[in-house]
């Protein structure tokens, strides 16, 4: 024994236990995200539940099981409550979700397994998906129009629930296009009227004439605007036609409004490829709705939309710089001082802490520059600032710092295995320097460039901390991009994927039924970036072949 | 064929200009990044210099002083435009004190002039604190006159116009302070919402608490007040009076004593503390003045040394104690002005001398007579920005630059006595919800929590990166290699808010849960590792030829995950058996220790694995770079392949693996997301690994998004911005030199 650890063998298996560990941690991490995130969408089995209280009291539980954990029964004694002819040392307990926000104190219960004495899963339970208070579960009983039932026969409950909620989610569709269209693009223009008029004053130009013609437009405007209202307001009123009746866990007739009602479902009544249906709707939902109810409901466009946008705007500003960089330092730069200064300088430039290019980024780009460019040109906003406060410009500039290096380093090295053999042609031919590396090398090289830009957009995408600070909100009410001339809006402030997860995860007031969402956006997120890496790794690899088969 | 060449030449002209215009962008280029760098470090600079600042007062405008008689007190408004004084004649002027041309202003100029009372019958006079901004004159036959400055500002042509106008309270009436209608000598007065409270002198030395009420009529909405009168017993003779704008507190001097009363919200009277001013040390008093928020007493001496007292919790309640002395020359302190918000105060020596000092921060900001101008009244504006000094029969107005006085390198580094603190200690604190409080801004418990954050995750993550780093370079087969390698480098690109939301809201419980569990898998992996080696060693050899040593690590996962699980498993057991079936509370009550949920236990873990990934990296990097003629010659010398890997690879590429190290910790350094998503984010100082801490990122993504611009607290959090700046570039700059060097000698070999 004592000789075999001498070999020192012992130890080399505990540096492979370590190897073990860390691949430990990465899969489990990825498959703890991917199994948490994407079970949010399938669709739960509704149980109810006969528990009995302490006192012998029975009452019906109805509700998805959340989460289930294993607690000793000497910390239950502790905190008062005593089971009888339990032999175990620990229990089971459930945490069910019951949902039915306004009727119930908490929205989630915990239950102990002892107490629960009978668990079914009835066909005929229904999930209601609303847009206020969260998911209702009950079971369907009627469905009203005006108030009077329009059930004949009780088989067609279901037929003619989807068919009302489709129609109430048609109109709510149609009133929500009304304000997200003309309604936003008139209150857009009466703004910019407001501007105008403001400017022409500042310039000391405002005329009779301007003032009328400006007074016009906005009379004009308003009358369309009156126009438009009265459209939405009769979309509202149809939607409000039509309710359901559902009898809940206390065995009441609750009546729910159809307009409130987005989706119902009976899960305990779905087949595996019924569900799978429903599971791939939820995703498709999920990636194209807009949050509700303070993020935690609903789905996350507009953080996806705000990602993408930040993103290639980002791109657009680090890719030319990044690539100069990179050529200067690969193919102008002699080995001198200055070029050792610079190598360092990209070195920090990457391992500098991102929230100190947040830091900068707000003291410089937001209060300095921003300020300076309101002073200049929009001056009949203040004092309510145009640039000069955090937007979606200056987060793409912040992190286009942030990620310059990432694309120099990536450049450098698919320039590096570009053959010389390559250049002294080129040059060798007459070709100036400039030409053969435009023409020749650039070319050559830009499998490189797109690594280095795909790991820039994956690190800028993931990141937050300096985000916070130059531009991100928990809740953007306009994209930065509409149909509001000029569509791009830089000044805009908007929504990251990231942030969503810090904000929903840290910030919301129901943190427990946020949290299967925050699982769901970091799947989401982590799928993205992880994606993109995994590209970046492929297309370097691509690369090193094609210069290895090149130089032989 | 001439025209034909000289196309070509121009041709080659342009192109060439074309090269050479390439060479000076992509230069320019390539310089973008330094001087990206360098712009970040002069930015940050930029903004934190002004705090460390020196005080300037500049002189603008001087002109006579308006008005008749002596000046009993001076005041000005807000914007530094007009200037007022209340005289002994009972005369209240205002007057411009700059020139403004576009309004035909000088400075000097009387704006309005208004007979309060008649200049015989002033017995006395006080101000309030500066700022509840009044003024109060006690008349013959025991009564007293309120007087407070207007300023009405509005905008006709866009420019801003100030008046000035006198409101006298109570409708213009005097208020009856002493029923007997005896003379006063001294008065001192102050107010709240709803009460008036005097305290005033007669003339036969009978010290008088009188309090007015102010009672509202709900139906016609008339206010009346009810006045109640008592006569304080005291002995001796009272040279000066303060009282407290929380009208709690009665401060009267007799020579060296103050007596404190307190004054119930009742109005009952009973004396707390006798203050005893040393007279050895400090010499004699000659004013005392309250600090701005009310909560310090400052007390001039006539040996120029003006000592801070304050309240502190002791085992006989809150009392006052001498905290802190500053030395203002040899001359006698003849009076002290008090900002109106900040612990900032002035200082009129008798030889003329202006002194400026900041109690918190104990920085002696400035001394001298400004611009050669003895000063013998002063008075500061509300925003700090202007001061009125009185010399000879003329005011001067100066120009004070003084926007940081409470930031100073000792008070960010050292420990400092806060008001109605016990002691003096480290604290982070930089806003709250009241007024009178006092801004807190330690760097110390902010950079301990950083340091403690990293601390915990480099014991987590260098011996796993480094270990792993190692087999991975030196043992693995090449074939895992190529996949282990990408798999633990691919978490570095994992966003570290996902990492940050995993520890805060799912190992942070996990761990509270199972802690028994936690601990044991500690022990019980590395054991099982060994008993796993142990076992594998003594199996026949057919078998192990069929896993090459390079796998071992494959075939330990699942080994761990059993370890791992049933550890878990036995948690409960285990915290039934030797906790009481509650860890927490054994901690708690047993050891002591506090127990938060997000802790640095978690913040290590989670933090561990963000770093790990930059660790196992470079390290793995420098590892397998060693040239192998090294190893080779040594393992056919006869060492065993772990010799071989201790004395001479890990050696040769120690540089190597103290660079990760140093990358490693600049990340664990700045690393934000993590600590503000995993700990509670509280500013403590100690090193229990079961209570969190906050950091300086965490402290600046919290803060920056609510701090005004331009302010201390703002430019404090750039400090904390450029200290961790400067942490890392020393890092990573000492990380690449070694790299770089051990690159060279690799290739030398």
């Amino acid at each position: 024994m004592n000789k075999w650890f001498k070999t020192g063998k012992p130890w080399i298996w505990l540096t492979a236990g370590a190897v073990s560990v860390s691949l430990i941690a990465v899969l489990g991490l990825l498959l703890l995200i991917g199994w948490r995130g994407l079970s949010f969408f399938w669709p739960a089995a509704i149980h109810e539940f006969q528990v009995t209280a302490a006192d012998g009291s029975q009452r019906t539980l109805i509700g998805e099981v959340y989460d289930s954990e294993e607690i000793p029964v000497t910390r239950l004694e502790e905190s008062g409550v005593f089971l009888e002819n339990y032999e175990h040392l620990t229990v089971e307990r459930y945490l069910v979700k019951i949902g039915n926000r306004e009727f119930v104190p908490l929205d989630f219960t915990w239950v102990l397994e002892t107490s629960i004495s009978a668990d079914q899963q009835p066909a005929d339970l229904a999930v209601l998906e609303r847009s206020k208070d969260g998911n209702f579960y009950g079971y369907v009983t009627d469905v009203l129009e005006n108030g009077e039932s329009v059930v004949d026969d009780p088989a067609q409950l279901r037929s003619l629930l989807f068919e009302r909620i489709e129609r109430a989610v048609a109109l709510n569709e149609q009133a929500t296009e009304l304000e997200e269209g003309e309604i936003n693009h008139i209150n857009y223009q009466l703004n910019e009227l407001r501007l105008e008029r403001r400017s022409l004053e500042l310039k000391g130009e405002l005329d009779a004439t301007a003032e009328q013609r400006i007074a016009e437009q906005q009379a004009a405007l308003r009358e369309q605007y009156r126009e438009v209202e009265k459209h939405l307001f009769d979309f509202r009123e149809q939607a409000r036609r039509d309710a359901v009746v559902m009898r809940d866990m206390r065995g009441e007739q609750v009546r729910i409004p159809m307009y409130r009602v987005l989706d119902a479902n009976f899960p305990n009544d779905m087949n595996v490829f019924e569900k799978t249906g429903h599971f791939f709707a939820q995703i498709g939902k999920f990636v194209s709705q807009d949050p509700r109810e303070a993020n935690t409901e609903g789905g996350v466009f507009p953080a996806i939309f705000g990602t993408v946008f930040m993103v290639l705007l980002m791109s657009i500003i680090v890719t030319p710089f990044g690539v100069i960089a990179a050529i200067y330092l690969h193919e102008y730069a002699k080995r001198n001082a200055v070029t050792k200064i610079i190598r360092i300088a990209v070195i920090n430039l990457a391992g500098v802490p991102s929230i100190v290019y947040g830091v900068f980024g707000l003291g410089f780009f937001v209060y300095m520059v921003g300020g300076s460019l309101d002073q200049l040109f929009y001056p009949e906003a203040l004092p309510s600032p145009t640039f000069g406060t955090p937007g979606v410009l200056w987060s793409a500039l912040t992190l286009a710092i942030l990620t310059l290096p990432v694309v120099i380093v990536s450049t450098e090295e698919g320039l590096s295995r570009i053959p010389s053999s390559v250049r002294e042609g080129s040059l060798a031919l007459g070709a100036t320097k400039a030409e053969t590396i435009w023409r020749i090398i650039v070319p050559m090289a830009s499998p490189a460039i797109m690594t280095g830009l795909i790991l820039a957009v994956a690190r800028a995408a993931g990141e937050v901390a300096p985000l916070m600070l130059v531009g991100v909100v928990k809740s953007a009410p306009m994209l930065p991009v509409d149909g509001n001339f000029p569509y791009f809006h830089l000044d805009r402030k908007f929504m990251h994927l990231g942030f969503h997860i810090y904000d929903v995860g840290f910030q919301s007031p129901n943190v427990e039924a946020a949290r299967p969402l925050v699982y769901a956006t970091s799947f989401l997120l982590v799928t993205v970036i992880i994606g993109l890496n995994l590209t970046a790794i492929g297309v370097r690899n691509h690369l090193r072949e094609k210069y290895r088969a090149l130089e032989q | 064929m001439a025209s034909n060449s000289s196309k070509y030449l121009a041709a080659n002209r342009s192109r060439l200009l074309k090269d050479r215009m390439a060479r000076w962008g992509v230069t320019l280029g390539g310089s973008m990044v330094l001087i990206a760098l360098l712009m970040i470090f002069f930015y940050l600079l930029y903004v934190v210099e002004p705090i460390f600042r020196s005080v300037k007062v500049e002189p603008l405008t001087d002109f006579a002083a308006p008005g008749q008689g002596q000046t009993l007190a001076l005041g000005m408004e807000e914007q530094g435009e007009i200037g007022y004084r209340f005289d002994d004649q009972g005369l209240v002027t205002f007057f411009a004190v700059q020139d403004k041309p576009s309004q035909q202003r000088q400075a000097g100029q009387v704006l309005l002039q208004q007979q309060l009372l008649d200049a015989a019958d002033i017995t006395a006079f006080d101000a309030t604190l500066p700022v509840n901004n009044r003024y109060v004159y006690a008349m013959s036959g025991g009564r007293a006159l309120i007087v407070q400055p207007k300023f009405s500002v509005s905008f006709p042509n866009n420019e801003r116009l100030i008046e000035p106008y006198v409101e006298v309270l109570n409708d213009g009436q005097p208020l009856l302070i002493d029923q007997q209608q005896r003379q006063l000598n001294q008065l001192v007065y102050e107010y709240d919402d709803a009460t008036m409270q005097f305290a005033a002198v007669t003339a036969a030395g009978d010290l008088l608490l009188t309090r007015f009420n102010a009672n509202e009529d709900f139906l016609t909405g008339a206010v009346t007040l009810e006045a109640s009168y008592q006569q304080i017993p005291f002995n001796g003779v009272i040279d000066e009076l303060e009282m407290t704008p929380d009208l709690r507190q009665l401060m009267v001097r007799r020579g060296e004593r103050i007596h404190v009363y307190d004054v119930s919200s009742d109005g009952n009277v009973s004396e707390r503390q006798l203050l005893i001013s040393d007279n050895k040390a400090m010499g004699k008093i000659t004013t005392v003045e309250l600090l701005a928020g009310a909560s310090s007493i400052i007390i001039g001496h006539d040996s120029g040394k003006i000592s801070q007292w304050f309240q502190v919790a002791s085992d006989e309640g809150r009392n006052y104690q001498f905290i802190r002395s500053f030395d203002s020359g040899n001359s006698a302190v003849k009076a002290l002005v008090v900002e109106y918000y900040r612990r900032t105060f002035y200082s009129v020596a008798a030889d003329g001398e202006l002194n400026i000092f900041h109690t918190t921060s104990e920085a002696d900001l400035y001394h001298q007579r400004p611009a050669g101008v003895a000063v013998q009244q002063a008075v500061i504006d509300p925003r700090a920005n202007h001061l009125l000094a009185l010399s000879d029969g003329r005011l001067h107005l100066f120009d004070v630059d003084n926007e940081h006085p409470e930031v100073t390198w000792s008070g960010l580094w050292h420990e400092v006595w806060y008001e109605g603190y016990p002691e003096p200690q480290y604290t982070w604190q930089s806003t709250s919800g009241s007024d009178d409080f006092e801004p807190k801004f330690s760097l110390v418990p902010i950079s301990f929590g950083t340091i403690k954050a990293a601390a915990y995750a480099m014991l987590f993550a260098v011996p796993i990166g480094l270990a792993a780093a190692v087999y991975t370079a030196y043992f693995m087969s090449p074939s895992v290699r190529k996949a282990v390698k990408p798999t633990v480098e691919i978490m570095e690109a994992l966003p570290t808010v996902i990492l940050g939301f995993l520890a805060g809201l799912w190992l942070a419980p996990l761990v509270e849960q199972y802690l028994p569990g936690m601990m044991a898998v500690l022990v019980l992996v590395p054991l099982a590792i060994i008993a796993t080696a142990f076992i594998w060693s003594r199996l026949p050899t057919h078998i192990r030829s069929k896993v090459s040593d390079g796998r071992a690590a494959l075939l330990l996962m699942p080994i761990i995950l059993l370890v791992g699980y049933f550890a878990f498993g036995m948690s409960p057991l285990i915290e039934d058996w030797l906790f009481d079936g509650n860890v927490r509370g054994y901690l708690t009550n047993e050891l002591g220790i506090t127990f938060d949920q997000r802790n640095s236990l978690v913040v290590g873990i989670a933090m561990g694995f963000a770093v790990i990934p930059t660790i196992f990296s470079i390290a793995e990097d420098a590892v397998f770079s060693v040239p192998k003629h090294l190893t080779q010659g040594s393992l056919a010398l006869g060492a065993t392949p772990w010799q071989t890997l201790t004395r001479v690879v890990l050696l040769t590429a120690s540089p190597g693996i103290f660079s990760a190290i140093m990358m490693g910790l600049g990340r664990a350094v700045g690393e934000t997301m993590i600590v503000l998503m995993a700990t509670g984010n509280t500013p403590i100082m100690d090193w229990n690994i079961f209570e969190g801490m906050r950091t300086l990122s965490a402290n600046i993504a919290v803060e920056m998004p609510e701090s005004e611009v331009g302010s201390s607290h703002y430019r404090i959090l750039f400090l904390a911005a450029f200290v961790l700046f400067i942490f890392t570039f020393i890092f990573n700059t000492a990380a690449e030199f070694v790299r770089q060097r051990l690159r060279d000698k690799y290739s030398s070999m």
